[in-house]
């Protein structure tokens, strides 16, 4: 039997430390109003118990400031509560812009990771010290939970969706990752490491593999073997748009609307080609629905994100994170 | 001459036989069938749970396999939530207390209330044939596309039955509303009601509006899952969020569903008890309504990780806080009506004690998991899982005892022991505390919830949780065989032992079938115990 008794998890990031003060503030209006409430009706149960068979109560039917009071008084302390938490959840839920990119895929049940230099990790992440890490997440069945307690933040992972999580790790060392969303039978199997190592060791550890190239190189092989360019000509002189350059971009839809290229418009003209057209393409593009992994749709946007602007003439090459 | 033998016919002498029983249109032998049924499913559901806290003794999932644990903590919520808990207050003491409390004959649908019960114990039925043939591993929240398309344990057939048992829910409450309204007796006005009365008006509107809502959300996972239409299947157009969106829009309004009637007998358990107008009667009977309305505003507190947008996330989060402040007015009114109470320690009384204590303790830890930055942390965790037991077993069972033991007399003509009574209060809120609290801790320490193994770290506080737990089946086993026992060798009650106010209390005990032998007229305010509180005192 496991004789360790820990009441408190470890801080792991910067963020873990802000959370766990605003728990303490939360846990300090919980004992005073607990308290002050058993206080009370164990002080009025005896001083004013029953002394005889036909007593009744005092004609005392309420008091107007009284209960204004305990109705404001309690507003005030959750408004401090509502802006407080939701002040660290705007920071919780936008990874700053420095942040680097780790994809992660949830799957029955096992979590996958790809870094953007190639490695590929099961149930393990690493990740350097002191850096943000933004993980772009999705899931290949049903919804998963990306859990690392230590870190205090969580995050849904949807299939057919991107989500994003971040962290900033304080501490090297080996921190549980969970699935937190119920997703069947091992469900508690679906548990992993998350490995958090001095900078000089990350790259060290990043050398090491990654004989299949990076993630990009991987999805411009994929590119092509999945003849996307025979249609997506880097010239713009295919049957359907150039990609090169294309992340980050407001473009023209069929429709007249406008969409911003991000991964989830990418994921979706890969995926159900006819749901959002092109301005001035015909709707050709086959689905390739069922004929990508999550794996190989990840690493054929990073390779989309990864092109230049070179042959649009006199487009700026775009910023690339 | 009346002797022994010819004594005033009541409710349970009036007729014998099986059959007086399975067609009998009389609301308080319509609650004791409920009473029975839901016993029965509350052992049912409390042995999953032990099962479950077994299983959870050592870190290894040991005792049984992956897929029966899941099993097993879904039928534990299924049963609890949807066979208990919803039904347990209005269904037996509501449908009991309503007319009675009132000065009514009976509710207004008698017959609709029988084919409620009919309707209820079909669903019930079908949920655990569903167990029977092998069980069903959703979660009770039925999370799709897991639901819909994943899961190939028996969903349709528990969905089924839950569809199915919510129209019994639908009747009660219309039931309810139409009673409250049309047949109060002469002279209660609506700001004489007892405030029993106003949470089960309040709890009705809920059934009558949010249940149509989970009945069509799980048709719809049932028709996803029969005839692959795309509703929830991300894989071909659906959306598995719109899911969680429509549960909660039911599942958190349930929720005051299971509390607000509760709420209703802790107001008549501290009245009685202290003899004495309950403190700001009406801001309490208001925070009803205030509860009920608001409530079904903040179901997107339980989507805050779930990929809702930020913005959805803080306006969620702040209703939440909204629908918290008339739940603490009811706390610090309860707390204030004991100011110069007549205050008794009667086995009731400790009940209210324990939920006011339960209950506040669940309510303060569900205002930090309306806080959208700490819930990120500690959502789908054990920390979750307590705060929900605080309120909804922790809460809700004690007022459901509480309210038991009061109008147990009333129900039985004869008194509870009152020794054991006592005693099983106090074990219930020792054994509560030692099962969940520790569940707190494990939950802010990161242990997720729906674990069947678990990191070695998380098991000293799992082991206090399972020793508790025991302590606490104790506790729930003991009212079970003193309620019996007193069934025969109960103290006679007359018409009122507590020396309560209430039309209930002016009937024998047991009621005759209709009731009232001539019905009530209401002169004076509810709770009207101090002396000088004629018919024409008007207060705030
Ligand atoms: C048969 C030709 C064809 C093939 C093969 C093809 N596409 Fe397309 N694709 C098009 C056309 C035409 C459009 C523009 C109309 C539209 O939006 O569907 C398009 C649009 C797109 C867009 C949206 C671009 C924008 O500006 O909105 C992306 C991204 C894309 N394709 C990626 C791919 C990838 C990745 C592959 C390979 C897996 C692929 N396509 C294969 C013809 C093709
Ligand atoms: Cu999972
Ligand atoms: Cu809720």
């Amino acid at each position: 039997m496991g004789s360790r008794l820990p009441l408190f998890p470890e801080q792991g990031s910067a963020l873990a430390g802000e959370v766990d003060t605003f728990y303490f503030f939360m846990l300090a209006v919980s004992a005073f109003f607990s308290v002050l409430i058993a206080g009370l009706v164990i002080y009025f149960a005896v001083r004013y118990r029953r002394r005889s068979e036909n007593q009744r109560g005092e004609a005392i039917h309420g008091g107007m400031t009284l209960e204004i009071a305990w109705m404001v008084i309690p507003f005030f302390l959750t408004m401090i509560m509502f802006f407080w938490s939701a002040k660290l959840f705007v920071r919780i839920s936008r990874p700053p812009d420095d942040a680097m990119e780790i994809y992660a895929v949830g799957k029955q049940w096992m979590w996958k990771l790809q870094h953007k230099e190639g490695q590929r990790e099961i149930n393990e992440l690493h990740i350097p010290l002191g850096q943000a890490v933004r993980l772009k997440m999705t899931s290949e069945d049903v919804i998963h939970s990306f859990y690392v307690p230590v870190f205090r933040t969580k995050m849904d992972v949807l299939p057919g969706r991107y989500t994003t999580t971040w962290f900033k790790p304080t501490k090297t060392g080996k921190f549980h990752l969970f699935c937190a969303e119920y997703c069947g039978t091992k469900h508690s199997g679906m548990i992993g490491w998350v490995h958090v190592m001095e900078p000089n060791e990350y790259q060290a550890w990043l050398a090491g593999g990654a004989e299949e190239g990076t993630l990009a190189t991987r999805g411009s092989k994929l590119f092509q073997d999945l003849a996307c360019i025979n249609c997506h000509r880097p010239d713009g002189k295919g049957r359907g748009p150039s990609l090169e350059g294309l992340f980050g971009d407001r473009i023209d839809l069929e429709d007249g609307e406008k969409a911003v290229v991000d991964e989830g418009y990418l994921r979706e003209s890969i995926l159900s080609p006819q749901a959002r057209l092109a301005k001035g393409y015909p709707p050709i593009m086959p689905t390739f629905q069922g004929l990508v992994t999550e794996d190989q749709l990840l690493q054929l946007i990073e390779y989309i994100k990864n092109t230049e602007k070179k042959t649009k003439p006199g487009a700026a090459p775009a910023a690339k994170r | 001459m009346i002797t022994a033998r010819e004594e005033k016919l009541n409710y349970l002498t009036a007729d014998y036989g099986v059959k007086s029983w399975l067609l009998t249109v009389d609301h308080k032998r319509i609650a004791l069938l409920y009473l029975a049924t839901i016993t029965l499913f509350f052992f049912l559901g409390g042995a999953f749970a032990v099962l479950i806290r077994l299983e959870l003794l050592t870190p290894a999932g040991d005792l049984v396999q992956s897929q029966t644990y899941n099993k097993l903590f879904t039928m534990h919520g299924v049963i609890m939530v949807f066979f208990f808990l919803i039904p347990a207050v209005p269904a037996v003491l509501g449908n009991f207390l309503v007319p009675l409390m009132i000065g009514a004959r009976d509710l207004a649908f008698p017959r609709l209330n029988l084919a409620s019960w009919y309707i209820f114990v079909i669903g019930g039925t079908l949920s655990i044939l569903a167990a029977i043939l092998g069980g069903v591993d959703t979660g009770w929240t039925f999370y799709t596309p897991y639901s819909s398309t994943y899961s190939n344990t028996y969903v349709m057939i528990t969905a089924v039955g839950i569809f199915i048992t919510g129209f019994a829910s639908i009747l009660t409450g219309l039931n309810f509303i139409v009673t409250i309204h049309r047949m109060r007796a002469p002279g209660l006005t609506w700001f004489r009601m007892p405030l029993f009365i106003w949470a089960n008006y309040a709890a009705s509107l809920i059934m009558v509006l949010g249940t149509p809502v989970v009945a069509v959300t799980i048709l719809l996972v049932g028709v996803e899952r029969a005839f692959g239409l795309c509703i929830f299947n991300p894989n071909c157009g659906g959306d598995p969020v719109l899911f969680q969106h429509l549960f909660w829009f039911y599942s958190h309004p349930a929720v005051y569903i299971m509390i607000l009637p509760t709420m209703g007998v802790i107001s008549e358990l501290v009245a009685a008890c202290t003899r004495k107008q309950i403190f700001g009667y009406k801001l309490v009977a208001m925070a009803s309504v205030a509860i009920a309305v608001l409530g079904f505003l903040v179901w997107g507190h339980h989507l805050f990780v779930s990929g809702q947008s930020v913005y959805a996330g803080l306006v969620f989060s702040f209703l939440s806080y909204a629908v918290g402040i008339p739940s603490a007015v009811k706390v610090f009114n309860w707390t204030a009506t004991l100011y110069k109470g007549a205050n008794t320690y009667q086995t009731p009384m400790l009940y209210a004690f324990g939920f006011i204590g339960l209950f506040t303790i669940g309510g303060l830890t569900g205002l930090m998991l309306a806080a959208t930055g700490l819930d990120v942390h500690v959502h789908d965790t054990y920390f979750v899982v307590a705060h929900f037991h605080y309120i909804m077993v922790g809460g809700a069972i004690m007022g459901y005892l509480g309210g038991m033991h009061f109008w147990w007399p009333k129900m039985t003509g004869r008194m509870y022991p009152e020794l054991p009574a006592k005693l099983s209060a106090l074990v219930i809120f020792v054994g509560f505390n030692l099962t969940f609290f520790p569940q707190f801790l494990l939950g802010y320490l990161g242990m997720p919830r729906r674990y069947h193994a678990y990191p070695e770290e998380f098991q000293v506080l799992n082991v206090m949780s399972t020793a508790g737990a025991s302590v606490l089946a104790f506790g729930y086993a003991l009212p079970m065989f003193y309620f019996v026992w007193s069934l025969r060798y109960g103290q006679r009650v007359g018409n009122n032992p507590w020396g309560a106010k209430g039309l209930e209390w002016l009937t024998s005990s047991p009621p005759p079938t209709h009731n009232f032998d001539v019905t009530p007229i209401v002169t004076e305010p509810a709770y009207a115990y101090a002396a000088e509180e004629g018919a024409e005192i008007v207060h705030t």
